[in-house]
């Protein structure tokens, strides 16, 4: 079989873009799951709520991009601790089930609300000037954009990486994981930490829906199509681990890209083969620790 | 707490009290643990409570930190009621708990664990001072928490509560499952911390122990204080006491 590199490079690229997403959002998923014990299934809702918020500021405040990579996950993690003040935390220490229930509905509320004024059609983002155009590479035409939203989440990913494992702050976040009651008992504020994490885990999905705007257009539904394979990621990665969520995102998305070259048919579905083949072999997931 | 530095080991009672318990009640959900639990400790000193498995001792302790959820009656720490207060707070006030199980994290290693505890107030033991009364530990630093012996692991809980600057430490059950050696070594660190003007409130099965570092004993049964009594009286009482433990 002949390889035309080219194409082999391209799907490569869409796959590492892929990645990237899902490595932000399932990263995200960890945290909260680690700290909340919560499946967040507004995920999906709320990183297209990045994308909304990327879109509003442009179109109704005239602020840009860059400016957008910050405010908006700082406004959906501010929406994100009120839902959590509100609601989430009434359901510490019961089954998951109910957490799941919940953020399914938050989900399915905020779609709705969106849709209801914006329709299901996507709306247009554009690439900021400075990072319109593209590169040739001489083995492949690498647009610019897509080279900085790969580099950009890689770097996100390992500074969150760093924050929870190396960091003092960090400490404190995986000890009030593994024992939240003594954890408070040396003086630690828990339940405001409780907050802020989720808080880190929404803004996370939010930078994602922003970085994600210029490419696949800014829709209601954009959350709920990509957060199926998310949490296909996740459960192959292993729920609550940080390292094994990056490195799967991106992992899989390249696996994905590679089998829209070698088998366009499977691309689709390699993701939940690979799922039902880990659930067979480890149940936790690849890095989970079993239960 | 100048003053209780400079007070050679606290003859009993001599300190102004710290810790007032009255009529502690404590639920675990529906179940009725504690019924009226009545002591004090003065500054300085080490009180004991004994008592057989299961009598409250641990959920005394577990209560005047504000970990038990449902729970009723007066705790005053240095004079201010604390029975409704979070243990957030309880611990920034300058009481530190060492738990039976001793609550050693597996994610984070021996370093992260001894600095895990914020520093609540001035005055507590710097790293060196606690190398100095744990040499282990100074080895281990990179390990995993939980690698640690049993022994080592007790030191390591030890150890991260006394650099928080916190004067009142509750110990609950420290040399449970240790060998000898390790015992001897944690005993003399509670004489030393006692020397240094710490108040210790200590929960032990091992009286034989609790007899080298105590001030006082109070005996818990079924939820409540049935007696009490100063080191001083332990040979008078040594009777009653195995009627108490059933030992």
């Amino acid at each position: 079989m002949s390889i035309n590199l080219q194409s082999l490079f391209a799907q490569l690229l869409v796959g590492l873009i892929n990645g990237s997403f899902y490595a932000l959002l399932s990263l995200g998923l960890a945290v909260i799951f680690g700290m909340l014990n919560i499946i967040n299934f507004a995920h999906g809702a709320l990183y297209m709520m990045g994308a909304f918020c990327a879109y509003f500021l442009l179109n109704v405040l005239g602020i840009g991009y860059w400016p957008a990579l910050i405010v908006a996950p700082i406004a959906v993690g501010i929406f994100g601790m009120i839902m959590e003040r509100t609601m989430l935390q009434w359901l510490a220490g019961i089954d998951h089930l109910y957490g799941m229930l919940l953020t399914f509905g938050m989900a399915l509320i905020i779609q709705g609300v969106f849709q209801n004024y914006f329709g299901s059609s996507g709306l247009p983002y554009s690439i900021p000037n400075e990072l319109k155009g593209g590169m040739n590479l001489g083995f492949m035409y690498l647009p610019i954009y897509r080279g900085w939203v790969v580099i950009f989440s890689l770097i996100i990913c390992i500074g969150t990486w760093y924050l929870i494992e190396r960091t003092r702050l960090g400490a404190y976040l995986r000890a009030a994981t593994e024992n939240p009651t003594l954890v408070r008992a040396f003086g630690i504020n828990v339940p405001r930490m409780i907050t802020l994490t989720y808080g880190l885990g929404v803004g996370l999905a939010a930078l994602a829906g922003v970085l994600s705007a210029p490419i696949n257009q800014v829709r209601p539904l954009m959350g709920a199509d990509l957060i199926i394979v998310v949490f296909a990621v996740v459960v192959i990665g292993g729920m609550g681990s940080i390292l094994g969520s990056i490195i799967t995102g991106f992992a899989l998305g390249i696996i994905e890209g590679l089998t829209k070259y070698f088998y366009p048919e499977a691309s689709n579905t390699v993701v939940f083969v690979l799922m039902v083949l880990v659930l067979l072999v480890k149940p936790s997931g690849l890095t989970g620790r079993a239960t | 707490m100048a003053d209780a530095a400079t007070k050679p080991a606290a003859a009993s009672g001599a300190g102004k009290t710290v810790l007032a318990v009255q009529d502690l009640q404590a639920w675990y959900g529906e179940s009725h643990i504690l019924h009226g639990i009545n002591f004090d400790v003065n500054a300085g000193e080490v009180v004991t409570l004994l008592g057989r498995n299961g009598a409250g001792k641990t959920t005394t302790l577990k209560s005047v930190m504000g970990i038990i959820g449902k729970r009723t009656g007066s705790v005053r720490f240095d004079g201010q009621e604390i029975i409704r207060t979070s243990s957030d707070r309880i611990a920034r006030m300058g009481i530190a708990f060492c738990p039976e199980e001793r609550g050693i994290f597996a994610s984070l290693d021996v370093r992260e664990n001894l600095l895990l505890p914020p520093i609540v107030r001035p005055g507590g033991l710097s790293l060196n001072q606690i190398f100095d009364l744990f040499p282990n530990l100074k080895e281990r630093l990179n390990s995993q928490g939980t690698k640690l012996s049993g022994g080592e692991q007790q030191m390591l809980a030890i150890a991260r509560i006394l650099r928080t600057g916190a004067r009142f430490l509750m110990l609950d059950e420290p040399t449970e499952g240790l060998a000898p050696v390790i015992i001897q070594q944690i005993g003399h660190t509670i004489a030393r911390l006692k020397k240094e003007g710490f108040t210790i409130l200590l929960v032990e099965q091992n009286f034989r122990f609790a007899a080298t570092v105590a001030d006082r004993y109070y005996i818990v049964e079924h939820g409540k204080v049935i007696d009490g009594f100063a080191n001083a009286d332990l040979q008078a009482n040594m009777d009653k006491l195995h009627t108490y433990l059933g030992v």
